[in-house]
C-alpha cells in the first residue's frame, strides 16, 4: 500500500512532522505554527546545542531523496527536484513570500529546500516546545489502525460508525480514505445523504458497504435521485431503498433504467407492482441479474410453475428470486415429492423456499411420526405450510404438534 | 488465541449430526457460533491517552506557545477499527460420520484437540443403530443408490436373522482376539477378556463386538451394532451381506451412531443448541468421564505391552 501522503513526514524532522499534521488537519488554522517554525529555522543562531537535532534532520533528508527516486510520478516530489536546482538564497526569498501568501496551498516541499543548517545551531525555547517526540507514521501498513489516531478523517468516520476493519480488507480503500478531507469531501456527501432521508445511525453501515460514494460527484447523485423521483418513488421509499441497497446511488441512470425495465419485462408485472417489488427488495436492482434469470427458468421449467403463479409468488416474497437455485430445487423436491403437496398449495406459501430444508424435514417427520402431517386444507386438522416453517420451535411444538419440546428433541435424536 | 479468552472453552463435546449434513459444514457452523459467542462477550472500554497539544497561552510578554496536556480517546482500539477479537477457533472433529449417516459426532475445541488424539488411540467401541430394508439391493448399499436387483423376503424369519447375526458376531470375536495381540492362555488376558476389555491397540479391519436385532417387521429390520474401526459404508455393507445370507437382498436406510466412546445420545447437542453456553456446559459435564476413561485405557495399554502377553509369532 503506497501512501504518498504518509511518506511525506519522513522527509521532515520532528518539528515538521508536527507541522505537517496540523496542516493536514486544520488547514485554516495553519498560520501561526508555520510562521514560528519558519522563524526558528531562518534565524540560524550558531551554537552547539542542536547537535542531535540536526543529525535527525539529515537522516530524513536522505530518506526523502530516496523516496523521490522511488516514486517520480508524484507531483509533489517532482516539485522537490525542480526546487533543488535553486540556489539557497532564492529559496529563502520564496519561503518568505510563501509565508505571506496563505490562500494558495502551501507546498511543504519548499521548506524541504532550506540550505542544510549547521549542526551546531541552537534553537530557541519556542521551537523546542514544538518538538514532539512522536514516532513517525509508517509509510505503508496493512491496517488503518496505525493511522486512525492521527487522521481526523478516519476518526470522524469511526465515530459515525463506519467499520474500518471491514473496509481495510478491500483493495485501495486505505489510501482513498486517507486522502479524503472530512470538511471538503465527506461532509457534503453526508449532508446529501441526510437530505435524502438516511438516518444518523444508518450512515455508518451505509458507508461501510458503499465507501465509493464518498468520491462520487454530487451532481450525479442528485440526477440519480431525481430519476428515481421521476419514476414515482416516494421520498420515504427512496430513503428505504438506499439504506437497504447502498450501491443503488452508484449506478448511472441508464443502467438503473435498464434494470427496472428488465424486471418489468421478465416478470410481466405492471408498473405499480414492479415498483412495490423493487421497494421491498432493492437488492434486486444492485445485484447481478444472471441469478434472477436462472431462478426464473428454474421456476418455469424445472419446478413447473405457471407464469402467473411465479408472478404471485414473487410479489408475495421477492427474496425467492435471489435464492440459491440448488436449494430451491432441493426444497421443492422434498415439499412436492415427499410431503406430496401440489403446486397450487405451494404457490400460496412461497415462504417455504426461504426456510431451511433441514427444518422442514425435521418438522415434517415429527408430524408424520405423530400422525398429524395433514396439509390438505379441505380436511380437518389442517396444518398450513406457513405454520410449518415460520414459527419457532416452542410455538410449533405447542400449537401445531401439540407435544412437548422435550419430546421433539428426543425425536430429533432418532433421525 | 483461546488462551487469553474464555478459559472454560477447552475440551471435548458431542453434537447430534442430522442426516444430509457434511461434517465439514457442521464443524464450520459450530466454529461460527463459537466465534459469535466469544466476540459478543468482549466489552469495549474506551481508553484515553495523554498527548501534548500545542496551544497559544497568554504569557508575560504577549502570546506564547506552550504544550498543554490533553487526554485524547484512543481510537485504534475501537472495535470498529480493530475488528472482531477472535477470528478463528480451533475446532477439531473426532470419528467422522459421512453425509448420509447421523448421530453422535465428537468435536474438540482449543486444547481439547489433543484429547481427540488420545481418544483415537484409546480405540473405544462405538454403538450404532442400523436400519435395513429387505427385498432390494443397490450399488452403494443405501436406499438412494442405483437399484441392482429385487428379491422376495417372505421366507425370512427372525430366527434365521438372529442365527446369521450370531455367526457374524462369532467370526468377529475370533478376529478380535487375533488383532488384540494377546495370548489368551495367560491369566492377565483371561481376566481382561472376562471384563470385556480385549481390543486391538493399533489399526485393524472393522471389528464387530456385538450385534443384535432390535426390531423385525418385514421388510424392515433394525440392528444394534457395537463395533470399532468402522466406517459407515462398511456398516451398510454388513446389512447388504446379511441380506444375501438370508437368501434375499437388503439395503441400509439409516445409519445412526448412538454412542461414541463415552459420549452418549444425551450428551449430544441438537442443531438449535450449538451456541457457546451450551457447548461450555457440555464440555464441563463430560470432562471427568473422559479423564476416567482415558486413565482406564492407559492401564490396559500397559498390560498390552507386557512381554508375557505377547504371542511368539
Amino acid at each position: 500500500m503506497a501512501l504518498p501522503a504518509q511518506q511525506i513526514p519522513k522527509w521532515f524532522y520532528s518539528v515538521k512532522i508536527r507541522n505537517f499534521i496540523t496542516i493536514m488537519q486544520f488547514r485554516n488554522q495553519l498560520m501561526r505554527p508555520r510562521k514560528t517554525t519558519l522563524h526558528g529555522l531562518l534565524a540560524l543562531p550558531e551554537q552547539s546545542s542542536g547537535n542531535f537535532f540536526h543529525w535527525r534532520f539529515k537522516s530524513y533528508r536522505t530518506s526523502s531523496i530516496w523516496n523521490g527516486s522511488q516514486a517520480p510520478s508524484s507531483t509533489r516530489q517532482e516539485n522537490i527536484s525542480a526546487q533543488d536546482t535553486h540556489p539557497p538564497s532564492l529559496n529563502k526569498l520564496q519561503l518568505k513570500t510563501e509565508v505571506t501568501n496563505f490562500d494558495s496551498q502551501i507546498s511543504l516541499e519548499e521548506l524541504e529546500d532550506l540550505p542544510p543548517v549547521s549542526p551546531l545551531q541552537q534553537i530557541s525555547e519556542e521551537d523546542a516546545v514544538q518538538i514532539v517526540a512522536e514516532p513517525p507514521l509508517p509509510p505503508a501498513s496493512f491496517t488503518l489502525r496505525d493511522y486512525v489516531d492521527r487522521s481526523e478523517t478516519l476518526q470522524k468516520l469511526v465515530l459515525l460508525g463506519v467499520n474500518l476493519s471491514k473496509l481495510e480488507k478491500r483493495p485501495g480503500v486505505g489510501t482513498l480514505l486517507l486522502r479524503l478531507d472530512f470538511e471538503n469531501d465527506i461532509q457534503k456527501i453526508l449532508l446529501f445523504l441526510k437530505d435524502i432521508g438516511v438516518e444518523d445511525n444508518q450512515l455508518g453501515a451505509f458507508l461501510t458497504k458503499n465507501y465509493i460514494i464518498l468520491t462520487e460527484d454530487l451532481e450525479n447523485l442528485r440526477t440519480r435521485v431525481a430519476y428515481l423521483e421521476s419514476k414515482k418513488f416516494s421520498k420515504t421509499d427512496i430513503s428505504r431503498m438506499i439504506v437497504n441497497a447502498p450501491y443503488l446511488l452508484s449506478f448511472p441512470v441508464d443502467r438503473l433504467d435498464n434494470r427496472l425495465g428488465f424486471f418489468q419485462k421478465e416478470l410481466g408485472l405492471n408498473v405499480q407492482k414492479t415498483r412495490d417489488l423493487v421497494i421491498r427488495l432493492p437488492r434486486l436492482l444492485t445485484g447481478s441479474l444472471e441469478p434472477v434469470k436462472e431462478n426464473m427458468k428454474v421456476y418455469q421449467l424445472q419446478l413447473g410453475f405457471k407464469r402467473n403463479e411465479i408472478q404471485h409468488m414473487v410479489t408475495r416474497i421477492p427474496k425467492i428470486l435471489t435464492a440459491n437455485k440448488r436449494k430451491l430445487t432441493e426444497t421443492f423436491d422434498y415439499v412436492h415429492n415427499v410431503m406430496s403437496l401440489p403446486h397450487h398449495i405451494i404457490v400460496k406459501f412461497p415462504q417455504v423456499f426461504n426456510s431451511k430444508l433441514l427444518k422442514i424435514k425435521e418438522r415434517h417427520s415429527f408430524l408424520t411420526y405423530l400422525g398429524r402431517a395433514q396439509y390438505d386444507p379441505q380436511k380437518p386438522n389442517y396444518i398450513s405450510l406457513d405454520k410449518l416453517v415460520s414459527i419457532p420451535d416452542e410455538v410449533f411444538c405447542k400449537e401445531v404438534a401439540k407435544a412437548s419440546l422435550q419430546d421433539f428433541e428426543i425425536f430429533l435424536k432418532t433421525l | 488465541m483461546g488462551s487469553k479468552g474464555s478459559t472454560r472453552l477447552h475440551g471435548l463435546f458431542a453434537v447430534y449430526k442430522p442426516p444430509g449434513l457434511n461434517w465439514k459444514h457442521l464443524r464450520n457452523t459450530v466454529e461460527l457460533q463459537l466465534l459469535k459467542g466469544l466476540n459478543s462477550q468482549m466489552q469495549y472500554t474506551p481508553q484515553e491517552h495523554i498527548r501534548f497539544l500545542l496551544g497559544p497561552m497568554e504569557g508575560s510578554e504577549g502570546k506564547e506557545l506552550t504544550l498543554t496536556a490533553t487526554s485524547v480517546p484512543v481510537l485504534s482500539e475501537h472495535p470498529l477499527v480493530r475488528g472482531p477479537n477472535y477470528r478463528s477457533v480451533k475446532v477439531g472433529v473426532g470419528h467422522r460420520l459421512d453425509v448420509k449417516s447421523s448421530g453422535v459426532q465428537v468435536l474438540g475445541v482449543g486444547r481439547g484437540n489433543k484429547l481427540l488424539t488420545d481418544i483415537y488411540n484409546a480405540h473405544l467401541t462405538k454403538d450404532y443403530t442400523v436400519r435395513g430394508l429387505l427385498g432390494k439391493a443397490t450399488d452403494d448399499f443405501s436406499d438412494e443408490g442405483r437399484l441392482i436387483e429385487k428379491t422376495t423376503y417372505d421366507h425370512v424369519t427372525p430366527e434365521k436373522l438372529s442365527r446369521i447375526l450370531a455367526v457374524i458376531q462369532g467370526s468377529h470375536q475370533k478376529a478380535l482376539v487375533m488383532y488384540s495381540n494377546l495370548d489368551l492362555k495367560t491369566q492377565e488376558a483371561y481376566e481382561m477378556a472376562v471384563k470385556g476389555l480385549i481390543r486391538p491397540m493399533d489399526k485393524s479391519p472393522m471389528l464387530i463386538t456385538g450385534i443384535r436385532c432390535l426390531q423385525f417387521a418385514p421388510p424392515e429390520f433394525l440392528l444394534e451394532i457395537r463395533c470399532m474401526h468402522e466406517t459407515q459404508q462398511l456398516l451398510r455393507r454388513v446389512v447388504h451381506e446379511i441380506g444375501l445370507e438370508l437368501k434375499s437382498a437388503a439395503v441400509c436406510t439409516q445409519v445412526r451412531r448412538i454412542r461414541d466412546g463415552v459420549f452418549t445420545l444425551e450428551d449430544a447437542l441438537l442443531r438449535t443448541q450449538w451456541d457457546m453456553h451450551s457447548i461450555e456446559k457440555s464440555i464441563q459435564k463430560v470432562a471427568p468421564r473422559i479423564e476416567a476413561e482415558l486413565k482406564k485405557c492407559q492401564t490396559v495399554a500397559l498390560c498390552h505391552r507386557d512381554p508375557v502377553g505377547q504371542p511368539s509369532s
